[in-house]
């Protein structure tokens, strides 16, 4: 048995190590940029976004390509990836070459940058606090809202079960978070503790802290748990207009936090690419009235003051606070309330000294 | 005839095959799993020593270990069980059995989670039942213990299976015209024969559970304190970015299943060793 093929093994191996190495060969070749200064026919580009931006994107990418190929004859083929904010980040910082990152959160931008992919001050290098749309938190009820909930107040009754994943491992959630935390901070006076309270009392009423803000959804409308699922405005409309309208209501609260989930390009990597000025023209579509229209029939609140008004159903007017004016930006709220031994694991952690 | 092999070495190309081998499991496991070790360097003893002692992460481990412990002695039973049947039995649709119960091997674990989730829910078609008598299982431990089940049973049918195969009947027979009870041949004669077979598939379903993440999230409700996971809790931290505490959970984890697994090996050499000493 063992005699049948004494030698041709190592051969196969030593045939397979060398078929294996060229292949890997190849493939650096053909991802390394010739050093041309000639404008390329083609050019490519990697958009590293989150979960609910897919079918936004898809859009976009397909009118930003015809208007490049139009103003330039260029053309351009962009490449989407999807998934949670933060391993979004976490790819990119471990060297997938994103040319733009267009996440949920500063903070995970933020984190990029901390490692030298991009200026720290990414922020202010396009308007808006570089995003170019919005969201907001609302609440999705049952049907007729049978257990009449109206406002942040109604969470913390007692026969209240509220849908929510963790902040911990959700970069949407803590928006969730952050909007209660800034509802019961303006309905005290500017009260820390009460405030905390309240967020408290709030997670009391969380039977299930889902990793992501999908799984939530899942949890709220297949299996049906809970009475109220906070959630984003667009993923909100998103959840009624699939899973049908004859099922959920969306309740607006007076008062919420003005989500923006920010965009810019990753300055390591289009350099090294060579694709700076699409990169940056590409995010700048982002805020032309055509991308602006088709965020808003995504559900995102458009910036542009003019596309908001020409909305056949404009969004409703909520109270909207930013995570400037109360927080201080991302990195101090993350540093206060979600790091290791902040306010949240002090909800779940009270007794540690 | 022996020793004329080996002097000549038995497999042909002996030091390619090895280095192959060998470079192929560091390149894959080794390098990987140091790396885990070497970012854990960077932190000193003290703030390793904080972050794995933490009351969350040391609840985490508890459930990991109690679920993953359960889950797997369940399996070594029920594991052992499926496997009787498939061997010892003939009966229509037994293929389709034999196949499902590979499914856990093939099937994503998210999937997996999401189908257990729904059916053990509140509102699900068991969990229902269940919550009639004011049992709560998708949320709780329990549920973690069912998504933890599933993903190990293969594990023990696939071990146990091919030594019951190679399981002489005679000797059997031969317990029986000694005039062993049915019980008695199977718990003293069946039962040891198997047993290093079972403590491998107990072993490989234990270290599987601890490791899982995709099936369980969905069903585990993630409360800290009460459901939370070890994996969980590591990709908390990777998800503020705090790699070196992550690193840190996961070596613990490492070391602590490394040192279950060797002690199942000693327990199966152990065992191996009685049944040769007979």
């Amino acid at each position: 048995m063992n005699r049948r093929h004494p030698f041709r093994w190592p051969v196969f191996f030593h045939l397979l190590s060398v078929i294996l190495s060229l292949s890997l060969i190849g493939c650096s070749a053909s991802s390394g940029n010739p050093q041309s200064g000639e404008p390329k026919a083609t050019v490519e580009l990697l958009n590293v976004s989150y979960d609910p931006t897919r079918e936004l994107y898809h859009e976009i990418n397909q009118r930003f390509a015809a208007y490049w190929k139009q103003q330039t004859g260029q053309i351009v083929t962009i490449k989407q990836s999807h998934g949670g904010s933060g391993k979004q980040s976490r790819s990119v910082i471990d060297g997938l070459e994103a040319d733009v990152v267009t996440l949920a959160l500063a903070y995970d931008i933020d984190a990029i940058a901390e490692r030298g992919y991009l200026p720290k001050e990414w922020q202010s290098r396009l308007p808006d606090n570089s995003a170019p749309y919005t969201s907001t938190i609302v609440f999705l009820v049952r049907k007729g809202n049978p257990k009449h909930i109206q406002d942040w107040d109604d969470l913390i009754r007692e026969d209240v079960a509220v849908i929510t994943p963790n902040p911990k491992t959700s970069g949407g959630a803590r928006w969730n978070y952050l909007a209660a935390w800034g509802y019961a901070l303006k309905a005290n006076n500017g009260d820390e503790t009460k405030a905390q309270d309240y967020v408290n009392r709030l997670f009391k009423n969380v039977p299930v802290l889902d990793s992501g803000a999908r799984g939530a959804t899942t949890t709220f409308v297949e299996r049906g748990i809970g009475d109220v699922l906070i959630a984003w405005e667009n993923e909100a409309y998103l959840a009624i207009n699939e899973l049908g309208k004859e099922k959920f209501d969306l309740v607006n609260p007076s008062i919420s936090i003005l989500a923006e989930p920010p965009v810019t390009i990753v300055d390591k990597n289009v350099d090294k690419h060579q694709t700076r000025e699409i990169a940056t023209e590409y995010l700048k579509f982002l805020y032309t009235k055509e991308a602006q229209e088709i965020a808003a029939a995504h559900y995102y609140r458009p910036r542009s003051e003019e596309v908001r008004a020409a909305l056949a159903s404009p969004f409703p007017k909520i109270e909207l606070f930013t995570i400037q004016e109360v927080f201080g930006g991302w990195d101090k709220a993350q540093q206060v309330h979600f790091s290791d031994g902040g306010i949240f694991d002090q909800i779940y952690q009270p007794a540690k000294k | 005839m022996r020793k004329r092999i080996s002097s000549r070495g038995i497999l042909p190309g002996f030091g390619l095959t090895m280095g192959y081998a060998l470079i192929y499991l560091s390149l894959l496991v080794l390098i990987p799993l140091s790396i885990l070790f070497l970012k854990t360097s960077n932190m000193s003893w003290e703030q390793l020593w904080m972050t794995v002692t933490d009351q969350r992460v040391l609840v985490s481990f508890r459930v990991s270990f109690l679920t993953a412990f359960c889950a797997a002695c369940v399996n070594a039973v029920f594991g052992v069980l499926v496997a009787w049947v498939l061997e010892r039995y003939q009966f229509p649709g037994k293929r389709i059995i034999d196949g499902i119960v590979d499914l856990p091997f093939a099937l994503p674990t998210a999937v997996a989670g999401i189908a257990l989730a729904s059916i053990y829910s509140e509102n699900g078609w068991i969990g229902q039942i269940f919550a009639s008598w004011g049992i709560k299982i998708a949320y709780t431990p329990i549920g973690i213990f069912i998504a933890l089940t599933f993903i190990g049973l293969p594990f023990v049918v696939r071990t146990v299976q091919p030594v019951l195969q190679d399981w002489d009947r005679q000797i059997e027979e031969a317990a029986r015209t000694l005039g062993a009870t049915r019980l008695q041949t199977f718990l003293r004669v069946i039962v040891p024969y198997l047993l290093p077979a079972i403590m491998t598939g107990f072993a490989l379903a234990f270290a599987r559970a601890l490791g899982e993440y995709g099936s369980v999230v969905f069903i585990s409700g993630n409360m800290p304190l009460q459901t939370e996971i070890v994996p969980l809790l590591i990709m908390t931290k990777l998800e503020q970015f705090d790699y070196l505490g992550a690193t840190a959970i996961a070596s613990v984890m490492l070391i602590a299943s490394f040192l279950m697994l060797l002690l199942i090996n000693f327990l199966q050499w152990k065992t191996n060793k009685f049944d040769a000493a007979r």
